[in-house]
């Protein structure tokens, strides 16, 4: 697999390290009234598509950005990537 | 028909007319006391010895491709129990003691064969592990052997001892482990509940679940609705796609691990070996090419193929260990989808669902586990108690915090 790095071009995803599915970016906040169920979920349960998957890359033999990838798991086929950085900003988020 | 020496002799003399398929295609019933979902190599135990061990026969197995369609028919064929964790070695122990049992249980040749199973250590750390982990099995009933470097010489003369980096300075030996003809397995646990009354129904894809007040009472199927008092869900690979129509969410990934095959050797492995500073194990089979994988891919996959790049890792693990290999030639590669679980432990379990059962997670020990698995899923589905090996193969130990993680790197399921 190509993942096109938005700065750095394409690269060999055998750069990359992989951690799993990109709502990992959403940790719950450990106040909320019902926080040992939502963390529950957000470490241990996921929804494990069968097709089109966001998930986080790491580029660990590169310049150690964290990269949203958008690939499809049947195909695994990517169809878009992003700084996650990038994402969490439009989400409103500082970093 | 019972097959054995006597009656290859009679259709031998009598031109071989009178063999008959091994197991019938029935179209389905309408109701049923208990629906498998899933006519994989743990379905199909689990039919078995529901009808075997507890009489229950009124049992169908729904399979969306044919039989051994799955991961059955394309795993590696190892069996051993050299777990650690007392959630665990238990249960394997418990299976590989159905394995040395099974041809003559199911009256099929499986060609089950012991010829052992060695993990290599290169450190002193790691020997010291291997004793723990020996102790840790000979504790529940295995067998296991903890042999120093001159031992695993004398066994396997052919491996790389003195790298500089990974010297071999050990092996955990375990003389009952082996290997088995995979696609044998789900054909004779076919035949086993087929010839019992159980249904055996392939190219049936269930599409739902029947809810009626919170409880589940049958699936839709693309053969039309079938009634059920419980359904058993055991679609290892596909668990999450299959539970998400009974809106469960399970702690598991879809990920792909790729398994390898070379061109016919002579006689050269003489058992499974693993290598303990890669990821790396192989055996040969009896057709001679030498059967080995090691890690998966490590993204989400439903893809069953995998990449390059751990094809490359793969085969430079095999050849850092056996040098001797490095000029055979790859004749096969080819990958299965494994349901990694969180803590690289599998699940057999109600639901929180009345009348939904689950058993998943296997990662990538299901094959070693299938009798065990059938065994507890039907003493579960039977009795709605828990099989004394299996109590602690529950969905809901992330909650309660009684994780099974043997490699103890958390809930990170690529690395498990």
């Amino acid at each position: 697999m190509i993942i096109n790095h938005p700065l750095l071009g394409p690269r060999d995803a055998a750069e990359f390290v992989y951690l799993g599915d990109a709502a990992l970016l959403h940790r719950p906040n450990k106040d909320d009234e019902n926080a040992a169920q939502a963390f529950l979920e957000y470490q241990y349960l996921r929804d494990n598509p069968a097709g089109v998957h966001r998930e986080l890359w790491y580029h660990e033999q590169g310049d150690r950005s964290w990269l949203v990838v958008t690939r499809n798991t049947l195909t695994h086929e990517i169809t878009d990537v992003q700084l996650a950085k990038d994402v969490a900003r439009a989400e409103g988020r500082s970093r | 028909m019972r097959y054995s020496a006597f009656q290859i002799l009679k259709e031998g003399i009598t031109g071989n007319k009178g063999w008959k398929p091994a197991w019938r295609e029935p179209e389905p019933k309408a109701e049923y006391d208990i629906l498998i979902v899933g006519g994989g190599g743990h379905g199909l135990a689990t039919a078995h010895y529901l009808a075997k061990e507890h009489g229950i026969t009124n049992v169908a197995v729904l399979e969306k491709g044919w039989l051994g369609s799955g991961n059955i028919g394309r795993n590696t064929t190892i069996i051993r129990s050299n777990y650690l964790l007392p959630g665990n070695e238990p249960f394997y122990e418990l299976s590989l003691k159905l394995w040395e049992g099974l041809e003559q249980d199911f009256n099929y040749n499986a060609m089950v064969s012991q010829r052992g199973i060695l993990n290599l250590a290169h450190s002193d750390a790691q020997r010291d592990a291997y004793t723990r982990r020996g102790n840790a099995m000979r504790m529940a009933g295995a067998d296991a052997q903890l042999l120093d470097a001159d031992g695993v010489r004398n066994m396997v003369p052919f491996l790389n001892f003195d790298n500089a980096r990974f010297p071999i300075k050990a092996g955990l030996w375990q003389p009952r482990g082996g290997t088995v003809r995979h696609d044998a397995v789900a054909w004779g646990y076919a035949r086993g509940a087929d010839s019992r009354g159980v249904d055996i129904i392939q190219n049936c894809e269930v599409t739902g679940f029947q809810m009626q007040n919170g409880q589940c009472v049958g699936v839709h199927s693309s053969k039309g609705s079938i009634k059920a008092k419980k359904v058993a869900v055991c679609v290892a690979g596909s668990s999450s796609r299959v539970m998400e129509q009974a809106g469960l969410r399970l702690p598991i990934e879809s990920h792909v691990l790729q398994a390898f095959v070379s061109e016919g050797l002579k006689p050269t492995i003489p058992g499974v070996v693993t290598f303990g500073a890669g990821h790396f194990y192989v055996s040969q089979s009896d057709k001679g090419g030498l059967v080995f994988g090691g890690d998966l891919d490590g993204y989400n996959s439903y893809a069953q193929r995998g990449n390059l790049p751990v094809v490359e890792d793969v085969c430079e693990g095999g050849v850092a260990l056996m040098p001797m290999i490095g000029r055979a030639r790859l004749l096969r590669m080819w990958g299965g989808v494994m349901d990694m679980s969180m803590d690289g432990s599998p699940f057999i379990d109600k639901t929180s669902i009345p009348g939904l059962y689950f058993n998943g997670g296997w990662c990538y020990g299901g094959f070693k586990a299938t009798p065990a698995s059938g065994w507890c899923y039907a003493h579960l589905l039977a009795t709605d108690n828990p099989h004394p090996t299996a109590t602690e193969l529950r969905l809901d130990r992330f909650m309660t915090g009684r994780m099974i993680d043997e490699k103890g790197v958390g809930a990170q399921p690529n690395l498990h």
